[in-house]
């Protein structure tokens, strides 16, 4: 039976580590809200100022209208008049345009037609190129004939801004780095110090080493969260439209289990460096890639999506674009709720089982 | 109090040592002797349950090691080689974490310590950070560390490294009123002239014994007149590096 008051021991000097150790609070604090603003900004997929060549040939009241209509947008900024003298092809090959907009001679009369030519080379941009632009046609009330349905339907997400779904994966993806390194670098530290050691001489139980290592990394995973959270929340204006109380409850299972992986690594790690190798290695790529952060787990090949239920982020994905952009609850959310708890009770099971309480 | 019998530790197809028979008393103060790599380390380490035997028995007050570590556990204190109390804890707090993990009340547990963390001048340094303690204070500091729960069995690999030998002395002052309070110390050294502390030594080399009983007797045996003389006489070397 683990004795509380050894758990409640390892935990407050655990606590003074953590206030004493600048390398602790740079990891806690400093390192998120860096990733926060550089991957941030360098995964911002959102289109804005997209170069845009106009080939008015009307110049009547209604193309203005429509140029202006364009133009007024964050989205498009006008190509240089001198720039007009090229080609639409050519400005696309030298990246002086993303897209052209041709009006013909009686637009406004007897023409309603226009031509908006994109340049696909990035399919991803192009489609979102299309969307805005035809979002901004129809807002003018004026007809088109792109042969393209307008009515193309964006939930959730209605200006498609990418913010909205990197800034709850950042969440995910910090939260779950952060908190592995915190306690497989803690417990690693020890073996390297010798101060294992001591501990292993004493009648202290794995059990009982293990919880006082998570429980006070327990509260700082969580106050990390909130940290980005609030900085995600502020510096790219993602909405919070569940509640705060489930958050916290689920957020509470996703840093469990990014401890208990933590603590994992530290039962093979023997330095800190090979834990802080570990805990990145089976943290970053994995939830970048198999999240469903960067691609749909729908379209992965079936093996890969077998391979996300073992990704704790993707559990926590569904969970905190649930809870930040479609404002579920409870119910709609336990499962992966429960799947975290699975994953961190099995975890804190074979790290007790390994943590090996002689030296070798 | 200790009992081995046949003990080997094997690392590969190394030994690092090789059929160690002890019989250590209650009260007694047994050394460990030998140069470096020896296995006095790795002795220490399996009689306080660090490391598993490769082969033969350890027991101690007549429980298997292995079978009863958890309660053998409460009965020994241990100071380990390597400096390893928590640099960035302040000594009382240090002091208070062995506590929590032995599960004793600290207050009595300091309160009974106090005679010895007077003699050690450690009373006026208990606020202080770790770190900023010197070598001889932070080594005093681990011999009370390892006290805190009053073990009747307590290890010291190498206490009294990298100090002067004027708190050598008071170090082995401290040692001498334990083991005459009826606690059994085992100690390695590389001082000869603290072997002479000793009530009984062991000199080991390459992981086996190569003499065995009290000092006094052992320079009589080996016609020597002082430990160091003894020591290289015993390992056949005249200039072993220690
Ligand atoms: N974990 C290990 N794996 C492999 N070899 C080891 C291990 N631990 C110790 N050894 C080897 O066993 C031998 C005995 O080491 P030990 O530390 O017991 O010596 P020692 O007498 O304590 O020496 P010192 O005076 O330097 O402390 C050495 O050759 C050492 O290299
Ligand atoms: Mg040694």
């Amino acid at each position: 039976m683990p004795s509380f008051s050894r758990i409640r021991a390892i935990a407050e000097k655990e606590v003074f580590h953590i206030l004493r150790d600048s390398r602790t609070l740079v990891i806690i604090f400093l390192m998120p809200l860096l990733q926060l603003i550089i991957f941030g900004y360098a995964m911002n997929m959102e289109i804005r100022q997209v170069p845009l060549l106009v080939d008015d040939l009307a110049m009547n009241s209604s193309s203005r209208a429509l140029v202006d209509a364009f133009v007024n947008t964050d989205y498009f900024q006008l190509v240089p008049k001198e720039a007009g003298t090229l080609q639409p092809d050519e400005l696309f090959r030298e990246r002086r345009a993303q897209a052209s907009l041709s009006i013909p001679k009686d637009f406004g009369a007897s023409e309603h037609r226009v031509l908006l030519r994109i340049d696909a080379s990035d399919p991803n941009s192009a489609q979102m190129i299309q969307n805005y632009a035809l979002g901004i046609v129809n807002s003018t009330g004026i007809q088109t004939d792109a042969g393209i349905d307008l009515r193309a339907q964006i939930l959730y997400n209605p200006d498609l801004k990418s913010s909205f779904f990197f800034v709850p994966g950042l969440i995910a993806l910090i939260l779950v780095m952060v908190c592995a390194l915190l306690t497989s670098i803690s417990i690693s530290r020890e073996k390297e110090m010798g101060t294992m050691e001591q501990i292993l001489v004493s009648p202290v139980s794995a059990t009982e080493i293990l919880f006082g290592k998570v429980i006070p990394y327990l509260v700082l995973g969580l106050l990390d969260a909130l940290i980005i959270l609030a900085v995600g929340m502020l510096l790219f204006q993602v909405p919070f439209r569940g509640d705060f109380s489930v958050f916290l409850l689920f957020t509470f299972l996703y840093v469990l289990t990014s401890l208990c992986l933590g603590l994992l690594v530290s039962t093979v790690a023997k330095t800190q460096q090979a834990a802080m190798m570990m805990a990145l290695g089976m943290t970053l790529l994995p939830t970048l890639l198999l999240s469903g952060y960067m691609f749909p787990i729908s379209s992965m090949p079936v093996i890969l999506q077998k391979l996300t239920y073992i990704i704790p982020a993707s559990y926590y994905l569904q969970i905190i674009r649930g809870i930040m952009l479609k404002g579920n609850n409870i119910a709609q959310l336990y499962q992966a709720g429960l799947s975290l708890l699975g994953m961190s009770v099995l975890m804190l099971i074979v790290a007790a089982r390994r943590f090996k309480l002689r030296l070798s | 109090m200790i009992h081995t019998s046949h003990l080997v530790k094997q690392f590969g197809s190394f030994k690092a040592v090789d059929e160690i028979n002890l019989e250590i008393g209650r009260g007694e103060i047994f050394g460990f002797l030998g140069a470096n790599g020896a296995g006095k380390t790795t002795t220490i380490r399996m009689l306080c349950g660090l490391l598993k035997p490769s082969s033969g028995e350890i027991r101690i007050d007549n429980l298997d090691i292995i079978k009863h570590s958890e309660q053998i556990k409460h009965k020994l204190g241990y100071m380990s080689q390597k400096f390893s109390l928590y640099p960035d804890l302040k000594a009382i707090e240090n002091l208070q974490f062995y506590a929590g993990i032995y599960r004793v009340s600290f207050e009595p547990a300091l309160k009974r310590l106090e005679p010895i963390l007077e003699q050690f001048g450690l009373s006026s340094i208990l606020k202080t950070l770790t770190q900023d303690l010197p070598m001889g204070y932070k080594q005093r500091l681990s011999l009370v560390a390892a006290l805190m729960h009053d073990p009747p069995l307590v290890f010291l690999d190498e206490p009294t490294s990298g100090v002067d030998p004027q708190a050598r002395r008071e170090f082995w002052q401290v040692i001498n009123d334990l083991a005459q309070s009826g606690k059994t110390i085992i100690v390695s050294t590389h001082f000869m002239d603290e072997a002479e502390y000793c009530h009984r030594v062991i000199i080991m080399q390459d992981g086996r014994e190569v003499a065995l009983g009290n000092p006094a007797e052992l320079k009589q045996e080996y016609g020597s007149a002082n430990m160091q003389e003894l020591f290289l006489k015993v390992l056949g070397v005249s200039d072993a590096k220690l």
